[in-house]
């Protein structure tokens, strides 16, 4: 089953000369209208009419998340704001958020991409899909919400939470499809389970799960529960949301929609591209968008690529489950946060910055973050009760700084391991990669 | 009159108490009274040594987080009721105490009370009104 079967299955011929001429046109429109891009493209003297080929984005420099956020909030706008119709943000928050804007057709390609990811899941007007979720600034409700209009699904646009009022819903509606990110859907399984109630006998057809890291074995564990196929969608907000690429029924590597996405794979040290197969951190431009045409983007996932011809009949690109990280962000509770927030959030709390580790871990089914840091002069009195408050004040103060709740534990100085040059600040006990 | 306290940070796992006792004891520094402060995770241990500013720079060269506090030592009767009188007259003039340990005196019938808290100026004039014998810094450090 196809959404578009005439683009989802080009012959790759066709569809590198479609995409060469969309990018063409992008890189003209983001020369002309957007000074960031002007100005950038300028300084390394390369052109629009540079753009020959599509090998030839190779010339183009990389535009990276901290020139989205220098752009902050509109700068990278390629149209006037009367044109955009829809704002969302990232959840990551490192200094200032990243805002996504979106016009009338971006909306409409953003339902497509998300249309043809449902249709692979299986997911039609017969289906009613519940999305669990975040609607808000957060990509993931709204993509979903829109795609599952297109194929003419009924949506159930619950958001995250609420577990028990979910599953009366899922016995009550009838629902056939979940949306989730694999931990709360496995969270969702075992209330479930724990009320006597079986989510195989729920009648789910289709799990999409996305928003945070996960393995082979999470995705058997979610089907497992649930007694239906679960299928990876992948996406960002940068670029636009969720649906840059989604898993067939072959469950093979997620399908980057090639029409509207460009991937390539870097060598994230070098920045040169290494072509399909060889595992590298993935770069992604924005081959169909109005409002905010973004170029090149960095995305530090580390995957692979391949052209392969899938089992499927599709002829798009598919790259290989995230592995990890070319940078040092972890994904906790489908949130980003990355230590340099932890460090500011210690950095409010005592006048120096101490040494700390991020530990990870998944005891049950939720992510769980441990703050060991190291106790100092600064943070340090006779008082058990001071101590406490001070445990509390920084736990206060990385809960404002990144939303997520952490346990912190002071522990004695210099029983931190000490690292040459960069430190490793993370210890990622989930076992995700 | 105000004792030097040593109070140094430990995480409460197995074996955590013993290295700043070793480090002590390989400077030379002698033990006059001790207690322990702890919650799951962490202890607070306070010492009264001999000689602080020796034990504290000895700590610290082995990486331990210490703090110098000031504390005061009252001598009481070492019978029953003797550390209720102490603490009527604290109570009396309203003065949050924070801690306090207790050691006997080598006077006979004699206890030693240390006591901390905030307001430890006002903590030792209530006290002088009241008679109680504040035991000179010296005299606890040499015992």
């Amino acid at each position: 089953m196809f959404w578009n079967e005439k683009i989802e299955t080009m012959p790759r011929e066709d569809l590198e000369e479609l995409q060469l001429k969309k990018l063409q046109e992008t890189v003209k429109r983001a020369f002309n209208k957007i000074p960031y891009y002007n100005k950038k493209y300028s300084e390394v003297e390369v052109y629009p009419e540079d753009i020959e080929t599509l090998k030839d984005i190779e010339k183009l420099p990389f535009i990276t998340k901290d020139d989205l956020r220098e752009s902050y909030p509109f700068g990278l706008f390629a149209v006037d704001i009367k044109e955009i119709k829809e704002l969302h943000s990232s959840s990551g928050t490192t200094g200032k958020p990243v805002v996504s804007g979106y016009t009338k057709k971006d909306l409409d390609t953003w339902a497509e991409t998300i249309a043809r990811g449902l249709t692979m899941m299986g997911i039609g007007e017969e289906d009613i899909l519940q999305n669990t979720h975040g609607y808000g600034m957060f990509t993931g409700g709204f993509g979903v919400h829109y795609g599952s209009h297109k194929v003419g699904a009924a949506i159930i646009p619950i958001s995250t939470g609420q577990t028990r009022r979910q599953i009366e819903i899922m016995e009550d509606f009838g629902t056939t499809g979940l949306i989730f990110t694999p931990s709360y859907g496995i969270h969702l399984g075992e209330v479930a389970l724990e009320d006597g109630i079986d989510p195989k006998k729920l009648g789910i057809k289709a799990i999409g799960f996305g928003a945070e890291g996960w393995t082979e074995e999470i995705r058997q564990r979610v089907e497992e529960i649930f007694g239906a196929k679960a299928f990876n969608i992948y996406g960002l907000t940068e670029l636009m949301g969720p649906g840059v690429g989604v898993e067939c029924e072959a469950q093979k590597g997620l399908h980057i929609a090639e029409d509207i996405f460009y991937p390539e794979i870097i060598n994230p040290n070098t920045g040169k591209v290494i072509g399909a197969e060889k595992p590298g951190e993935l770069v992604l431009t924005n081959l169909e968008r109005e409002g905010m045409p973004v170029i090149r983007f960095r995305t530090k996932d580390l995957t692979k690529l391949t052209y392969k011809k899938c089992e499927c009949g599709r002829t798009h690109a598919r790259i290989s489950r995230i592995t990890g990280r070319s940078d040092d962000m972890i994904k906790v509770k489908g949130v980003a946060i990355f230590p340099s927030q932890i460090e500011k959030a210690l950095l409010k709390v005592g006048d120096v910055e101490p040494h700390y580790l991020i530990i990870v871990t998944r005891p049950e089914t939720l992510d769980e973050i441990e703050v060991k840091v190291e106790a100092s002069k600064d943070i340090f009195f006779d008082g058990v009760k001071e101590m406490m408050a001070i445990q509390q004040k920084i736990a206060k103060s990385i809960e404002n700084e990144t939303g997520i709740r952490v346990k912190v534990t002071l522990v004695e100085p210099k029983s931190l391991p000490r690292f040459e040059g960069k430190a490793k600040r993370v210890i990622d006990e989930r076992n995700l990669h | 009159m105000k004792i030097k306290q040593l109070s140094i940070f430990l995480q409460n796992r197995m074996g955590s108490l013993s290295k700043p006792l070793e480090v002590l004891s390989n400077a030379d520094v002698n033990i006059r009274a001790m207690c322990m402060a702890d919650t799951s995770e962490f202890g607070i241990l306070r010492l009264v040594v001999d000689n602080p500013l020796k034990g504290k720079e000895a700590l610290e060269e082995n990486n331990f987080l210490v703090k110098i506090t000031d504390i005061i030592g009252v001598e009481m009767n070492d019978t029953p009721g003797g550390l209720t009188t102490v603490l009527k007259i604290i109570k009396d003039n309203e003065i949050d105490l924070e801690y306090l340990y207790a050691f006997t005196h080598e006077k006979a019938g004699k206890a030693i009370l240390l006591l901390h808290a905030d307001k430890l100026d006002e903590l030792i004039s209530a006290l002088k009104e009241n008679e109680i014998i504040i035991v000179p810094a010296e005299e606890v450090y040499n015992l």
